[in-house]
């Protein structure tokens, strides 16, 4: 366990108390193994070419992605605004290095079997009927991408490296894990939009 | 929390990003008809024009904390050099040729080099210099 100075209020740390963080790996590497596998199984998925492992990586990755996004931005973001700092600081120090390694696998699995699975299907060509809808989660996917590169997995980095240092700033801290939970919430709520377009696809 | 001032690489970057993915957007959703390059090629050239400006306001910064910065991004880069790695043999293995190869190849360079920069940014930007 590591001494982490808690502020009485955010926005300042002088005369802070000291609370304790667990020792953490900011890349989890038991759980590497795990992705490894689960990155070995999409490539022979995409390899093999047959449609039920395709469809299996696509609406298992697809539904995860979903879930994680909703329950994190609108069950367990506003639970962890308002816990005390030392509790979300142990909270964050173990759920963020495991962030680290789910979401951009279960995002790879979910598009690469997505993208596989729309070329066998014919999906993504100009002459599939429903071909706006298909362009169109191509632009929702795009949006979320592009939120989760450049806000989300930069602060679930940044709140990992700050947890790392001798004595981390919580008021750093917070304010990292307010951007992670409201863009994941965000996300989430695209995942609406997700919803609209993959039940239309599929109910053609 | 004393706040320094910044650019906005963060703001600047995801425009960048926005633009790239625009691009591939576009050419995918031509499939497998025939596409101008054009619009893809305008929106490549502006997303590259925003990362140079993002290195370059950033290179101004003074009593930025560098190291940090060279410490995060160099595993950053490592990492997305092999995503755009594999992305691009997916491109190879799809018979993707001629102009639009190029056009996405290049959009992964740029994705490969702004998105560790946006990661070192923002943990570099609360490290002491």
């Amino acid at each position: 366990m590591a001494a982490v100075s808690a502020p009485a209020g955010v926005g300042s740390d002088a005369h802070a108390p000291v609370v304790e963080r667990p020792d953490f790996q900011i890349v989890p590497r038991a759980g590497l193994p795990i992705v490894a596998v689960v990155l070995i199984l999409a490539v022979v998925g995409i390899a093999v070419n047959e449609l039920w492992p395709l469809m299996f990586m696509h609406v298992v990755g697809g539904a995860s992605w979903t879930i994680i996004d909703l329950f994190l931005g609108f069950v367990l973001g506003p639970i962890i605004g308002r816990m005390s700092i030392p509790a979300r600081i142990e909270f964050t120090t173990r759920f963020m290095p495991k962030m680290v390694l789910i979401m951009p696998t279960v995002v790879t699995v979910t598009l690469a079997g997505g993208w596989q699975l729309a070329t066998k299907l014919g999906y993504n060509q100009t002459s599939y009927p429903l071909h706006g809808w298909v362009v169109a989660s191509y632009i929702v996917v795009g949006i979320m991408a592009v939120i989760a590169l450049g806000l989300l997995e930069p602060a679930n980095i940044a709140v990992l490296v700050e947890l790392k240092k001798p004595q981390p700033n919580p008021a750093v801290i917070e304010r990292l894990m307010k951007r992670f939970l409201y863009t994941a919430g965000a996300t989430g709520a695209m995942q609406v939009a997700t919803f609209v377009i993959m039940t239309k696809l599929a109910s053609g | 929390m004393s706040e320094r001032r910044l650019p906005p690489v963060t703001q600047v970057g995801m425009l960048s990003l926005a633009l790239i993915l625009a691009g591939g957007i576009y050419l995918s959703s031509h499939i497998p008809d025939h596409v101008a390059l054009g619009p893809a090629v305008i929106l490549l050239c502006a997303s590259a024009l925003l990362l140079v400006g993002n290195l370059a306001s950033l290179a101004r910064v003074k009593g930025f904390a560098w190291q940090r910065f060279f410490e995060i991004a160099r595993w950053a880069l490592l990492a997305y050099v092999i995503v755009s790695g594999m992305i691009e043999y997916a491109f190879l293995r799809d018979s993707l040729s001629g102009g639009p190869l190029v056009v996405l190849t290049l959009s992964l360079v740029v994705f490969a080099v702004h998105v560790p920069v946006l990661i070192a940014f923002t943990v570099a930007r609360y490290a002491e210099a």
